[in-house]
């Protein structure tokens, strides 16, 4: 039915890869900052959840920008990156991946947060009386009835991340099977004389992954569910 | 020895905790009183879950708690059981992983009842691969038990165990918690605002009122007391006897104390069970010469002790001495003036078996027809001691 060219399949494979590798990424450090968002008591608690939100009120291209200025060669992140591991982020699929996950951020850590916060209080306390210690604690009772939370916040991000279109090509640019993806490919059709059923075609698979997201992401959530314990039976 | 000090002031104008008290380091030590006197408070400080201003939890010559000292062990290291009013198992993890979480958990060396002793005493032998949201909440409240019990602690704490069920499901669980203690060689601190508990359970009582502790001792002795309007007050009130099943023929059973016999309509169980029964003191009437022709069964020459102040304007507790017991009268002062009682005249008292009210406990079953409070005390019933 929708017969896609090489490229096509390239521009879909590649967003796919970005958005995968974006979760990746972002998921532990989401669950950290969640954790710290919803139970640590310290002082910049209120700057770090702005910070974290702050992709989503900021144009995605100044995000892109400003991964560009920290992350270039030259950058005081990038340059190091460079010269010691010989790392380049610019330009690269790693890039269009590290540029996703932070757009993608502020999203999976509300959703983390969440299901951190359905997470009753008194079960921890429970297993601190049974001498669970604080790691212990978090890895047998916290994070496994967080996972919902967890797995609910990585498929939306990665849902989201299929789509990231400013951050990408301002930090990462435009380059096909590099950091050419769904989003990328469609803007460049159209702006191609004779693009337009390329244009079609691919907004129609975008139009269906996000489709077939939704319902894992809820799929999810029932089976979940029902290995926590909420419904009896 | 259980040595705990508390002080605790929730907020600049808020509930303020002010609790020292011994608990013995065997048996139940029951902290009773009113909802809002700080008792499960005081329950989350020795757990380590509330860090108080001041204080000093020592159990077992062990420092957990000393803040003068800047010393306090994290709950997680305290080794102590905590049963809590919700059960709180982990939703996610079978029974079986339930109950294993502690004991995994615990020190090698740490003595206790093995795996399967406690499923056995609990009869939880069926529920081992089911989930908690799967167990009813009487179930529920027998696994947390279990759990407790498997972390090998040092010290049993059980907040309020009994009040999230409605009156079948206390009735279920109440035996087993009986079980648990006899069976069990650790202190248990029991947070409860429901006096049958107290009977069916404790050794010891401590009694918590707003913040502060306003009687500590035995039980029995406790409950003898006519000066504490906590218990005084109470429609219940009365004495603890603890006796033991002389005989049981014809559905009336004989019960012995140091004092006398007490007939009851009740089946408390077979000859040489010992148990505790709890004689309220308005079921309790005085005659002043030996009553003849009467339904009531139950009538003991005493010897009038004292005349206490009534919690009621125109009442007052008589002290009668059975032998060494003491038992507990309301009576009017219009009666004592009618009869001119006075202490060191000998009397008779008129117990009316018919209107003691009977509780379920571990060793007899559920009858509620029948009349006399029969619950067991501790270390009544044979059980086998574990190692340690």
């Amino acid at each position: 039915m929708i017969g896609l060219t090489t490229e096509e399949w390239t521009a879909v494979r590649l967003s796919l890869e970005v958005a995968s590798r974006s979760v990746l990424v972002s998921l532990a450090p989401a669950v950290a900052i969640a954790w710290l968002l919803a139970r640590g008591r310290f002082p910049g608690r209120t700057l770090l959840d702005a910070l974290v939100h702050l992709p989503l009120v900021v144009p995605p291209v100044v995000v892109g920008w400003g991964l560009l200025m920290l992350f270039g060669i030259r950058g005081p992140i990038g340059a190091p990156l460079y010269e010691w591991f010989g790392v380049r982020l610019v330009f690269t699929t790693e890039g269009a991946a590290l540029a996703t996950a932070v757009m993608s951020f502020p999203l999976i850590v509300r959703t983390v947060r969440l299901g951190l916060e359905s997470v009753d209080p008194g079960l921890e306390e429970a297993a601190r009386t049974l001498g669970a210690r604080p790691l212990d604690r978090f890895v047998t009772v916290t994070l496994p009835l967080m996972s919902p939370g967890i797995l609910a916040g990585a498929v939306t991000a990665f849902a989201a991340g299929l789509g990231e279109f400013g951050a990408v090509i301002t930090f990462a640019s435009n380059i096909p099977g590099e950091t050419q993806t769904l989003p990328l490919a469609i803007y460049t059709a159209t702006q191609t004389p004779g693009g337009e059923a390329t244009a079609a075609r691919l907004a129609f698979v975008s139009f269906s992954l996000a489709v077939v997201g939704l319902l894992l992401a809820e799929l999810i959530a029932r089976r979940m569910g029902r290995l926590l314990g909420r419904t009896a039976g | 020895m259980i040595e705990i000090a508390l002080r605790h002031r929730f907020g600049r104008n808020g509930f303020a905790l002010d609790a020292d008290f011994t608990a013995p380091e065997a048996g139940v030590t029951a902290l009773f009183g009113p909802s809002g006197c700080g008792k499960s408070t005081v329950l989350a400080a020795v757990a380590g879950l509330l860090r108080p201003q001041e204080g000093r939890v020592v159990v077992g010559g062990d420092v957990l708690l000393d803040t003068a000292r800047r010393v306090f062990v994290a709950p997680e290291r305290r080794r102590c059981g905590v049963v809590f009013q919700d059960a709180r198992l982990f939703p996610h993890l079978s029974v079986e992983t339930n109950l294993r979480y502690g004991l995994r958990r615990a020190p090698r060396d740490a003595a206790g009842p093995t795996f399967e002793e406690v499923v056995d005493l609990l009869g939880i032998g069926h529920l081992l691969a089911r989930r908690p949201a799967g167990l009813s909440g009487g179930e529920r409240q027998r696994v947390a038990l279990g759990r407790a019990l498997l972390a090998r602690p040092r010290l049993l704490l059980m907040d309020e165990p009994l009040a999230a069920l409605d009156a079948a499901r206390r009735a279920e669980v109440l035996p087993f918690l009986a079980r648990l203690r006899d069976a069990a060689r650790l202190p248990i601190l029991y947070v409860t605002h429901a006096l049958d508990e107290v009977d069916a359970l404790a050794d010891h009582l401590i009694l918590l009122e707003s913040g502060r502790v306003t009687a500590a001792g035995p039980v029995e002795e406790i409950a003898a007391r006519t000066d504490v309007p906590l218990l005084a007050g109470r429609r219940d009130a009365g004495v603890l006897i603890s006796c033991t099943v002389l005989s049981v023929a014809e559905g009336l059973a004989a019960l012995s104390f140091e004092g006398g016999v007490l007939v009851t309509t009740a089946r408390p169980g077979p000859p040489g069970t010992r148990l505790r029964v709890r004689l309220r003191a308005r079921d309790v009437a005085v005659a002043v010469e030996e009553p003849r022709g009467l339904s009531t069964q139950n009538i003991l020459p005493v010897t009038l002790t004292s005349i206490a102040e009534g919690s009621e304007p125109g009442e007052v507790f008589l002290r009668l001495a059975a032998g060494p017991t003491t038992l507990l009268a309301r009576v009017t002062r219009d009666s004592v003036a009618r009869l001119s009682l006075h202490p060191g005249m000998p009397l008779w008292a008129l117990v009316k078996a018919v209107t003691l009210d009977h509780r379920v406990t571990g060793a007899v079953a559920g009858d509620n027809s029948s009349p006399t409070t029969a619950v067991p005390t501790a270390r009544t019933r044979e059980t086998q001691p574990w190692p340690g």
